[in-house]
């Protein structure tokens, strides 16, 4: 057992977890941030997806001791209050969800996605990018005109800031 | 508030709890007390369990039990059950085999359970289970449908001798052959329907809790029908009583099919909740889902298409044989037999069909309704038959389609259904016009000159959705009957619950279902709330699957809602001291016709609970129920086309574009069925290019994560191009015919069409990886 010191959606944590907990473990179980899914058990669905120092990671690769010191953002720390993320928002407009299993990964992803390419997204970068998050439902056509549609509110939303 | 009824694309109110994630799926769930289940399965596809022993696993840290098959047996747990008794043309009842939810004596597949351990923590009951030591002794195995049926092939059950758990036909024999014999030409094809793996995001789970007090349980569970999951349980398991059983599917994330079924797992938990009079919860991993999901398709066909020297099809002849893995799953015996053969007419007129099925158990996992279920596997079947003969008669394959459609309606197949409506010419129209078929051969020659090689495949699926009209499906030896319930309750204030049998798991119901309301009182959806997946809430229903919950389920709404308007009216009338046949009702209002009199629908709802002032004899409360029961199948139909482009020197095929023009009656909310379609196409196009599960010789599947089995990721897939055409269903009140499963339905054929025309080889079989496609390319 060890304990772990770290900031989870800009709230300090210290837990005490066995030095074999995986992030996500932590998080769903510890924590009870359910928002964060399990989709596999070999890193590849990308259910599991969240931001760690603003980059997207897949929550299942990481041990929670390696977490320690970080600043990890889940999908129930994006929205201001009732505010959503313009990336939730966009996800909701566009139906680029359905059962929502895979959806909190996918927005995790997509906001890394467009933070890194900024204004220069097209579908083909989009479909790439989202190499690692499976989604069962939608075909991925909804989610790549989400996330298109996001860039666009995220780059009015930074220029507003 | 028209714009949030029935016609209009709003966005779903279900989003924000997914998108916040604040969904809440069965994992999710803690109670007090709780303890964690871990499986041990086995190793081997086919085995005798010489020895199990626990000693060593029941000191280990934090365990609460170990249960073993043996305990289950001798508890006298009920085996699985399959709900759809089949009769095989020499007359007998099908073969079923025993399926113990743990097994005592025998493994057949796998993966399949043999004990489970129950601890205080998740890594408590793995490690434990790694203690359990069993002692197998290896049995000979048949790990795919030509091994069971072959001469001195290893026998599974000692119920289905040669491993065939019947052997089932329909349609004309003589006719058919006669048709054949007189053919002017006949086309043949051998075909593989690949096993797909369902693979719904959210890994099945079960949390089972037992309150020894009042000797009740409750079951959480990922179920697309969790009323029939009580039912079964109670009616067949001898684990609890129907009354005594509470089963919750709360948020369940996607099933296909998967879900419908009751597996061991979750009967597992219930018993051993009391076993150890503790709440257990049993998460699958993804290797679990892979080994013990039922798993979808593998057929074996051999097809033949008859024509007269018009072209006209004068007949079809089909021999398939199905794998139905180690156990008959739940619903396993009618997708290959009533949900398939009963499609062999796609949409063309076909006066003569015979078709032969004969199910077999091999030493793999359970196979049952996937997506589509018998149906993708007729379409591909017909489409591919088609596309073939217009290669053969040196024909434009959208004119030979063309010249056999089904025009007049109703029609009546020689393989049960009876088609009631349909305009097959005006969606292949549409998807030709969408895709610029005419331009196609311009744009081959460009390909061409460029060192592509380019492709155009069409489909002209048609489906039976809306399942079932009980009393057909009974006298076809279903189990139950396939209506669907509904009630409607307008709370005091004025807002308004709908509780429905139907369940969504990623379907949008809580947004749909609430739109019929809403458009039919001018109100907004806000107002209305979807109440489903819980049987101490709602009345018994019978759950979502074959494309039924707007078809079957919104019907019942409709029934219960034009029930509920009756009795308002009747209010509102005495309130407004008018005639009731002078009320209509507009913008959440109840109005007297011609004048300027109204009262609000929260006033009228008051009225109906205080009670003070009711006509003479009315019952206080504005609450109504329905059933309803369909009176025919419902009959989507459309057609799709693809073009691709394949790299000789790969073999790899890309999309160059694919379209898809549906008829699938009323659109509720166009944006979410274009949702279900995209969804449904990718998951064909999956099967078509990059799906497939791979057994070995011994029974190891060898496609058990998602490492090895391809799933459709986003740059597999276009975008799609989608179009819609519309004849009303005359068999149910809304018009509507169902869109869940169209895409998995229509899309591999259209896909493999364009490949095989693409390459010049008519010989390729799904999943057509880029190996494949090369081999087909090069030889």
């Amino acid at each position: 057992m060890s304990t772990i010191k770290l900031t989870v959606n800009g709230k300090a944590v210290s837990v005490e977890v066995e030095d074999r907990t995986l992030l996500v473990h932590l998080l769903r179980e510890t924590l009870n941030l359910t928002g964060t899914h399990v989709g596999c058990d070999t890193s590849q669905c990308g259910a599991c997806v969240v931001h760690i120092d603003g980059q997207a990671v897949k929550s299942c690769t990481v041990l929670a001791g390696q977490a320690a010191g970080a600043n990890v953002t889940t999908i129930e720390g994006i929205s201001k209050g009732d505010e959503l993320h313009p990336m939730q928002a966009a996800f909701r407009d566009n139906h680029g969800l359905q059962c929502g299993y895979c959806t909190p990964g996918m927005i995790m992803s997509s906001i890394d996605i467009v933070n890194r390419h900024g204004g220069k997204l097209d579908e083909e970068t989009v479909r790439h990018e989202l190499e690692g998050n499976i989604c069962r439902c939608t075909g991925y056509h909804n989610i790549v005109k989400s996330v298109l549609d996001a860039a666009g509110r995220m780059k009015v939303a930074q220029a507003a800031e | 508030m028209g714009v949030e009824g029935i016609g209009a694309s709003v966005v779903r109110k279900e989003d924000r709890r997914f998108i916040t994630g604040r969904g809440r799926y069965v994992d999710d769930i803690k109670l007090v007390g709780l303890t964690h289940a871990h499986f041990v399965r086995s190793p081997h596809a086919h085995a005798k369990i010489k020895s199990i022993d626990i000693a060593a696993a029941e000191k280990m840290p934090g365990v609460v039990g170990v249960l073993t098959g043996q305990q289950i047996v001798d508890d006298k747990v009920g085996n699985l059950i399959c709900g759809w008794a089949i009769t095989s043309k020499d007359g007998t009842g099908m073969k079923m085999g025993a399926w113990p939810a743990m097994a005592p004596e025998i493994v057949r597949f796998a993966g399949q359970a043999v004990a489970v351990v129950i601890a205080e923590t998740k890594n408590q009951a793995r490690d434990a289970a790694e203690a359990v030591v069993v002692n197998y002794e290896e049995l000979p195995v048949a790990s795919d449908i030509r091994a069971a049926i072959k001469e001195g092939a290893p026998q599974l059950h000692p119920e289905a001798p040669g491993n065939v758990i019947y052997d089932w036909t329909i349609g004309e024999e003589a006719a058919t052959d006669a048709a054949f014999k007189a053919a002017a030409n006949v086309v043949s094809l051998d075909i593989t329907n690949n096993r797909l793996v369902p693979n719904a995001m959210e890994p099945r789970a079960a949390i089972a809790e037992y309150n020894d007090a009042e000797e009740h349980f409750t079951l959480y569970t990922t179920s697309q029908n969790p009323h029939v999951a009580r039912l079964v349980l109670s009616a067949f398991y001898n684990i609890a009583q129907e009354h005594k059983l509470r089963v919750v599917a709360p948020d369940v994330g996607g099933g296909f099919g998967s879900k419908i079924f009751i597996y061991p797992e979750e009967m597992v938990a219930l018993w051993a909740s009391k076993k150890v009079n503790r709440p257990v919860k049993w998460t699958g991993d993804r290797s679990e889902a892979f080994l013990t999901d039922a798993h979808g398709r593998d057929h074996l066909t051999k097809a033949e298409m008859a024509f007269d020297k018009d072209n006209k099809i004068t007949g079809l002849r089909v021999k398939t044989y199905a794998n139905l893995g180690a156990y008959m799953s739940l619903f396993s015996s009618s997708v290959p037999t009533y949900l398939y053969a009963t499609l062999l007419s796609g949409q063309y007129n076909i006066p003569n069909i015979f078709a032969e099925v004969i199910s077999v158990y091999t030493n793999t996992t359970p196979v049952d309704a996937y997506r589509g279920a018998g149906r993708p596997e007729a379409s591909f079947v017909v489409e591919r038959l088609m596309e073939t003969a217009a290669r053969q008669l040196k024909v434009d394959p959208a004119e030979l389609r063309r010249k056999n459609f089904i025009t007049t309606f109703p029609h009546q197949t020689p393989v049960i259904m009876a088609y009631d409506v349909g305009d097959f010419g005006a969606s292949l129209d549409s998807a030709m016009k969408a895709i610029d078929y005419a331009g196609f051969p311009a744009r081959k020659a460009k390909a061409k000159t460029e060192g592509k090689l380019r492709g155009i495949g069409i489909s002209c699926y048609i489906e039976a959705c809306g399942i079932a009209p009980s009393k057909a499906v009974g006298s076809l030896g279903a189990g139950v009957g396939l209506w669907e319930s509904a009630e409607v309750r307008v709370n005091p204030v004025g807002t308004i619950e709908i509780l429905t049998g139907s369940h969504s798991h990623g379907q949008g119901h809580e947004t749909t279902f609430a739109q019929l309301v809403a458009g039919r009182l001018g109100i907004p959806i806000s107002q209305v709330s979807i109440v489903h997946g819980d049987t101490d809430k709602v009345q018994f229903g019978m759950g979502t699957y074959g494309s039924r919950s707007a078809a079957v389920g919104m019907s019942a709404i409709f029934k219960a809602m034009e029930k509920v308007e009756a009795k308002a009216k009747k209010i509102a009338a005495h309130q407004l001291e008018a005639s009731e046949a002078d009320i209509v009702i507009e913008n959440g209002e109840f109005k007297v016709t011609g004048t300027d009199k109204s009262i609000a629908l929260p006033m009228v709802a008051l009225a109906a609970y205080t009670a003070h002032n009711l006509p003479d004899g009315m019952e206080p409360g504005l609450k109504e129920g329905a059933f309803y029961d369909p009176t025919n199948f419902t009959f989507p139909a459309g057609a799709y086309i693809c073009e691709i482009e394949v790299d000789s020197g790969t073999g790899k095929t890309s999309f160059v574009n694919f379209v898809a023009a549906d008829d699938f009656g009323t659109l509720i909310n166009p944006m979410i069925v274009e949702g279900q379609v995209h969804g449904g196409l990718a998951q064909g196009i999956g099967q078509a290019l990059l799906e497939g599960a791979v057994y070995d010789g011994t029974g190891q599947l060898m496609t058990a994560s998602f490492m090895d089995y391809t799933m459709p990721r986003a740059d597999d897939l276009p975008s799609f191009k989608l179009s819609h055409t519309t004849t009303l269903c005359p068999g149910n009140p809304l018009g509507v015919k169902g869109c869940g499963e169209a895409g998995a339905i229509g899309a591999s054929a259209a896909v493999i069409n364009a490949i095989t025309d693409a390459i010049g080889n008519n010989k390729l079989e799904m999943p057509a990886t880029p190996d494949r496609v090369w081999h087909a390319i090069h030889g």
